[in-house]
């Protein structure tokens, strides 16, 4: 077991203010063996150069991966111009240079190459454009590009999240980018909102809505904002969750008795009873392979989480030891999952691989809360406390690198990472 | 970056309560079928019990310890004259609202605070009421009463209200 080190590092804080929200990120711990890479600002637009690099640097930063090294005033770019032997001397293992400017059609594209500093050589170029005022999907875009090359793992600045906001009695429903800029609320309520969650695709999420007096399941398009009613039994209706595949969805219902899952299609129809427990069996999520279900359950006396077959058949206990266990999620690649763990009123993030059995905790224990894998397996975005709010928060999966984000007003509850665009 | 453990997550959230009575209060007096054309200071006939903040009726909240959805028996008495009343007065409905403290994960409040819902609704019952006079649902952790972080405001939010239909 072993507990985030605090204060191991420097406490970075970005402070940012856009036209819509004010968000405030801080970052505290950092990777093991950083990356350092030196931005070097691209030639054409100045001003844009800039912009999009801030994001750049900020994505990597986050991810605690990576080191920014200071260009200090040097701006090659081409490949011709760079002098390797010097970027060494500062320090850098890789830069990216390049050109950004608009196009004629009014897009804004980037063309830029990242280098080997060390091996003294050219990692590949990119050109990525986009819509003006897409300036922030360039500069993900570009993040995912350098992280992908430089680490082997799937970038993922690009993905968004959704997460509930609660001011008062108001709920919103807030899809954002993974980096919690670029708010768009969904839906707005005077009635609360729980429990959303992603189509496969990213082009529709499930929720729980209280605003026919009780707890409903609705299935919402991101696209046309379009909403359909899918569960409304007597009793509540709660915690969806999608298939790999998108074609079926599994739910929590009362009508039956106690809390029991359920699958059914995400328009309604082909309603079964998955669950016989008579206890309360709740919060499913379906392996990357759609075979099987893990879920939270009481009915060993704690909460625990189970897994069962999507086929059917008995469950089996996955976690043991003291405490209680609630929200598991399976990470990508079906080898591990998280949960929230709860003990001595402290909540943690935690992990457990399947192979071994172990659980970690990579949080230090607070009020942290309902997590989720970034589809890399590399971060995993909770719900956390700070300065008296709810808040958004992640961590690296080996527990070094916290961040906590820290979005406009009001509460940030029960956020969920999307899947890749 | 030492952190309070249990500070505040939660803020504000009286507003959202304000659909329940208070604990101690009774329900808003509602218009009930005996028409009486005087004011009546204190009219004697065809008092609708409900409305008698002596009765036991006026209690409209059950209240449970952490992670626990059976009616305690300090609290059957009031729930079996609920049921009473129910029988005898096939025209009333009631609404079950299980409430939880925030402990817990939302889903597994939600589904907690419909166990309490559904308890007290069985208990109705077996004291006279009709499952067609009576609905449950669960609010979980949503709703909170009282919006602090500590056991004094949970014991508060742990608890079925029964609401009765105006």
């Amino acid at each position: 077991m072993r507990f985030l080190r605090h204060g191991l590092a420097a406490v970075l804080l970005v402070y940012s203010s856009l036209a819509a929200a004010v968000l405030e990120i801080e970052i505290i711990g950092a990777g093991e063996n950083q990356i350092p890479i030196a931005l070097v600002p691209f030639g054409g637009d100045e001003k844009l150069s800039a912009e999009i690099n801030g994001i750049v640097a900020a994505d990597l930063q986050r991810s605690g991966l990576f080191r920014l090294v200071d260009p200090a005033g040097k701006s090659p770019h081409g490949v011709e111009e760079v002098d390797y032997a010097d970027w060494q001397v500062r320090g850098a293992d890789a830069l990216s240079i390049g050109q950004a400017g608009v196009l004629a059609d009014d897009r804004i594209e980037v063309q830029f190459r990242l280098l080997d500093a060390v091996k003294q050589i050219d990692l590949g170029g990119h050109a990525v454009s986009a819509a003006k005022g897409q300036v922030r999907a360039v500069g993900h875009r570009i993040a995912d590009l350098i992280y992908e090359k430089l680490t082997g793992d799937r970038g993922v600045f690009s993905t968004r999240i959704v997460y509930v906001n609660r001011q008062g009695p108001r709920y919103k429903l807030i899809v954002a980018d993974s980096d919690g800029y670029n708010e768009q609320v969904l839906l707005s309520l005077n009635e609360p909102i729980m429990s959303p969650a992603w189509s496969p695709d990213g082009s529709h999420l499930a929720y729980v809505s209280f605003e026919n007096g009780h707890a409903a399941v609705y299935v919402q398009s991101l696209y046309t904002r379009q909403r359909k009613l899918i569960a409304n039994f007597e009793g509540s209706n709660s915690a969806p969750a999608w298939s790999p595949d998108g074609a079926l969805m599994a739910l929590v219902l009362t009508r039956d008795g106690s809390s029991q899952i359920y699958l059914v299609r995400p328009d309604g129809s082909n309603l079964r009873r998955m669950t016989f427990s008579g206890a309360i069996d709740t919060e499913p999520h379906f392996s990357p392979d759609g075979q099987h279900l893990l879920f939270a359950s009481d009915r060993g006396g704690s909460v625990q989480i189970y897994q069962m077959a999507v086929s059917g058949g008995p469950a089996e206990r996955m976690t043991f030891g003291g405490g209680n266990n609630y929200s598991p999620r399976y990470r990508h690649d079906g080898k591990a999952f998280v949960f929230t763990h709860r003990e001595n009123g402290r909540f943690y993030i935690a992990t457990q691989d399947f192979e071994s059995g172990q659980m970690e905790l990579l949080t230090a224990g607070g009020w942290e809360k309902k997590p989720s894998y970034a589809p890399n397996g590399k971060l995993i975005l909770y719900a956390s406390e700070g300065r008296g709010r709810g808040i958004l928060a992640t961590v690296s999966s080996d527990g070094r690198v916290k961040q906590n984000m820290f979005t406009q007003s009001g509460d940030a509850r029960e956020p969920v990472w999307g899947p890749l665009p | 970056m030492k952190k309070l453990v249990m500070s505040v997550v939660l803020v504000n959230l009286l507003a959202a309560c304000a659909s329940h009575p208070p604990a101690e209060t009774p329900a808003p007096v509602t218009e009930t079928a005996a028409p009486v054309a005087a004011p009546a200071p204190a009219a004697p006939v065809a008092v609708d019990p409900l409305n008698d903040p002596a009765s036991i009726l006026a209690g409209r909240s059950v209240y449970y310890p952490f992670d626990v959805s059976t009616v305690q028996e300090a609290d059957k008495p009031l729930v079996q004259a609920h049921g009473k009343y129910l029988a005898e007065h096939a025209d009333r409905k009631v609404r079950l609202e299980g409430n939880c403290d925030e402990r817990g994960s939302n889903e597994y409040n939600l589904a907690l605070g419909q166990r309490r819902a559904d308890g007290v609704k069985k208990m109705l019952e077996l004291s006279g009421a009709k499952a067609a006079q009576m609905e449950s649902v669960s609010y979980g952790e949503e709703k909170p009463r009282a919006s602090a972080h500590d056991e004094a405001a949970w014991s508060q939010n742990r608890r079925t209200d029964l609401n009765y239909a105006k």
